[in-house]
């Protein structure tokens, strides 16, 4: 039982997944742009649109991983972030197609002019500028996010009941957005997009290039959360996690704990949704669907809770066989499917695949006695975290 | 921290008048109590007597419904949520040693440490060395050195009520609150840990909850018997030990 094999293994863990995603984010996009059309190698468009998703869905699983499997907080309303920042990049992109739409409004986007809007409503003003909206997309869910914290985690709502309400809130959410008069267009969304930083989003190029900016965002993402859980602040999310009225006893005060990482992970939610928002052409109220959540929560479950490299490769593994189930004869079945594999993974694999490798790595490598265990470990100083359980 | 405090005469804990109630039922009944600042006192009493909730009040857990409890002569701890109380200066064990199971036992007292405990000061936290040596020095007094890097959750009970009061050194708190630490521990595990106590005493003041009439023998200091949540008796363990009522109520004869 010697915890820094474990963290230095998964250190090097971490390496391997920056180094993997960084390749992955250059090799797709170079296969994409360079090889010939039809070329074993080639990986084609609607490849690299796909893989993009999933990308962006690694990362709104890293910040579901940061809060619930670090913090304890199991938010059953992450996709409410998510799709509020992919809301504020579509609201840019809408702006953007200027007088292009059907109606020819150079300022009015189509839906609003169907509405019989005669002028832009306030909170749209200023998205047409990029820096506006990308600003937004971290404001908004950062914002909501802290007010909800705030609230709930001063009342020291938890467990069961915390994730009841975030259900509550995203489905609150649906319902406003599906309305037409509230300003972003009803239950048709935000869509028929042109143009994003004057580079067509239809164009190879750009799909390419978001591809990238994806594997690149994700790769920041994960860097933030290592630094997170691996500072003291780490530990105290784990000590919160693992027994939250003794950390209080300690003297630390939980509630600022839990709102700096349930607002940091609704940011990060936000710029997942943002950057999934152009590559798929689409943002509309669906993706406020409280089962998106609760499938975005599976993700992490079946790759491994609090161990991030787990989250992501969860976000991808399981979308990627929703593709391809829900893409043959067996799509009726793909939920009951997604649910088995939900109750599989609670019952048999409890840590997910990373934690269920980490725990046979570890007992492997104890099993065989590694002598520089003991010498390393003093030299460790004060240590480092373990990896949840 | 001073043992003999200039003002001796001011207690260190004061609680004066204090009810509580859950649901009609006086858990606590007109309770009042004084610790002098450097005293060891040991509270004993039957199940139900209020012991468990006498320190959830003193450390902010439960409100109680009236009466007062005074921190070193002058904080009202009854307006203070748990937090706060602990950055005064109160430490806490449980009865069922709590400590972060899936973290090292270095982790633990690091946690432990009364060093900056805002979000930004343990985001940015470097480790120093005046710290590492506290810790060494907690680990020494709890005869853990050489569990330091092994998951707390892994220690035997005993090592675990050790660690939890090496929690409560290294959070170096003036008062510590120590619920049941010898709870089945074995009876040299319990002789080393009325030694560890005694010596923690030496500058710091204590309020021990135990049911182990031996260790309390051991512990030498003045006992507190509590029954239904209010003070029975005062005394030396003998004193106390020989009261009829404390003899009715407590021993059951």
């Amino acid at each position: 039982m010697t915890p820094h094999i474990l963290t230095r293994s998964l250190d090097r863990a971490a390496t391997a997944f920056v180094l993997i995603v960084a390749a992955v984010g250059v090799l797709i996009p170079l296969s994409n742009l360079l090889l010939p059309q039809g070329s074993m190698f080639q990986v084609p468009t609607y490849l690299v649109a796909l893989w993009g998703k999933y990308v962006c869905y690694a990362i709104l699983a890293l910040s579901i991983d940061l809060i619930w499997g670090y913090c304890g907080i199991l938010s059953l309303g992450h996709g409410a972030f998510f799709a509020l920042g992919g809301y504020a990049m579509g609201m840019y992109l809408m702006r953007q197609i200027g007088s292009r739409g059907v109606y020819g409004n150079p300022v009015l986007p189509d839906f609003m002019v169907f509405l019989n809007w005669d002028k832009l409503p306030w909170y749209w003003y200023g998205f047409d500028k990029f820096a506006f909206a990308a600003l937004m997309v971290l404001l908004v869910p950062g914002l909501l996010a802290f007010c909800f914290g705030w609230l709930a985690f001063r009342s020291r709502v938890t467990g069961v009941y915390l994730s009841i309400i975030t259900q509550a809130m995203t489905y609150a959410l649906l319902l406003a957005f599906f309305r037409n008069d509230f300003g972003f267009g009803g239950n048709n969304g935000l869509t028929d997009f042109k143009d994003i930083l004057g580079f067509n989003v239809q164009a190879e190029g750009t799909r390419a290039a978001l591809f990238l900016l994806s594997c690149l965002a994700l790769i920041i993402a994960f860097l933030i959360c290592r630094a997170i859980v691996t500072s003291k602040l780490g530990k105290v999310l784990i000590a919160v996690r693992d027994a939250e009225s003794r950390t209080r006893f300690l003297g630390y005060r939980v509630e600022s704990y839990k709102l700096f990482v349930f607002t940091l992970s609704a940011c990060m939610a936000g710029v997942a949704g943002a950057l999934y928002v152009p590559q798929v052409g689409i943002i509309n109220p669906s993706e406020f669907a409280p089962g998106n959540s609760i499938e975005a929560v599976i993700w992490v479950a079946v790759g491994g809770r609090g161990t991030l490299v787990g989250a992501a490769l969860g976000a991808v593994v399981v979308n990627y066989a929703k593709t391809f189930f829900t893409s043959g004869p067996l799509a009726p079945y793909w939920l009951f499917m997604l649910g088995a594999l939900f109750i599989l993974v609670t019952l048999l694999l409890p840590k997910g695949i990373v934690g269920t490798f980490n725990s046979w790595w570890e007992t492997t490598k104890s099993r065989n006695g590694s002598p520089d265990a003991d010498s390393a470990a003093r030299e460790d100083g004060v240590g480092a975290p373990n990896p949840a359980e | 921290m001073n043992v003999m405090d200039t003002r001796a005469t001011s207690a260190m804990l004061y609680l004066d008048g204090v009810h509580v109630s859950f649901d009609g039922f006086h858990a606590i009944n007109n309770l009042s109590l004084t610790l002098a600042p450097g005293e060891m006192r040991a509270i004993i009493g039957p199940n139900g007597a209020g012991k468990t909730t006498m320190m959830d009040i003193i450390t902010g857990k439960t409100k109680p419904d009236e009466g007062t409890v005074l921190f070193d002569g002058t904080v009202d701890l009854t307006r203070l949520d748990e937090t706060r109380i602990a950055e005064l200066g109160i430490g806490r064990k449980f009865q069922k040693p709590t400590v972060f199971e899936s973290q090292t036992v270095q982790d633990n007292l690091l946690l432990a440490l009364n060093v900056d405990h805002s979000v930004r000061g343990t985001l940015f936290w470097r480790g120093s060395k005046a710290e590492s040596e506290r810790i060494d020095k907690v680990l020494e007094t709890i005869r853990l050195t050489d569990a330091r890097n092994r998951l707390a959750g892994s220690l035997s009970h005993g090592q675990k009520q050790w660690l939890e009061i090496g929690m409560l050194l290294a959070q170096d708190p003036k008062v510590l609150l120590v619920d049941e630490p010898v709870a089945g521990m074995t009876d040299v595990e319990t002789h080393l840990t009325a030694e560890l106590l005694k010596e923690i005493n030496k500058n710091h003041t204590i309020m021990v909850v135990e049911h182990d009439m031996t260790f309390v023998r051991e512990l030498g200091v003045k006992v507190t018997c509590l029954h239904e949540g209010t003070v029975l008796a005062e005394g030396s363990i003998d004193q106390v030990s020989s009261n009829e009522r404390v003899v009715e109520v407590y021993l059951g004869r």
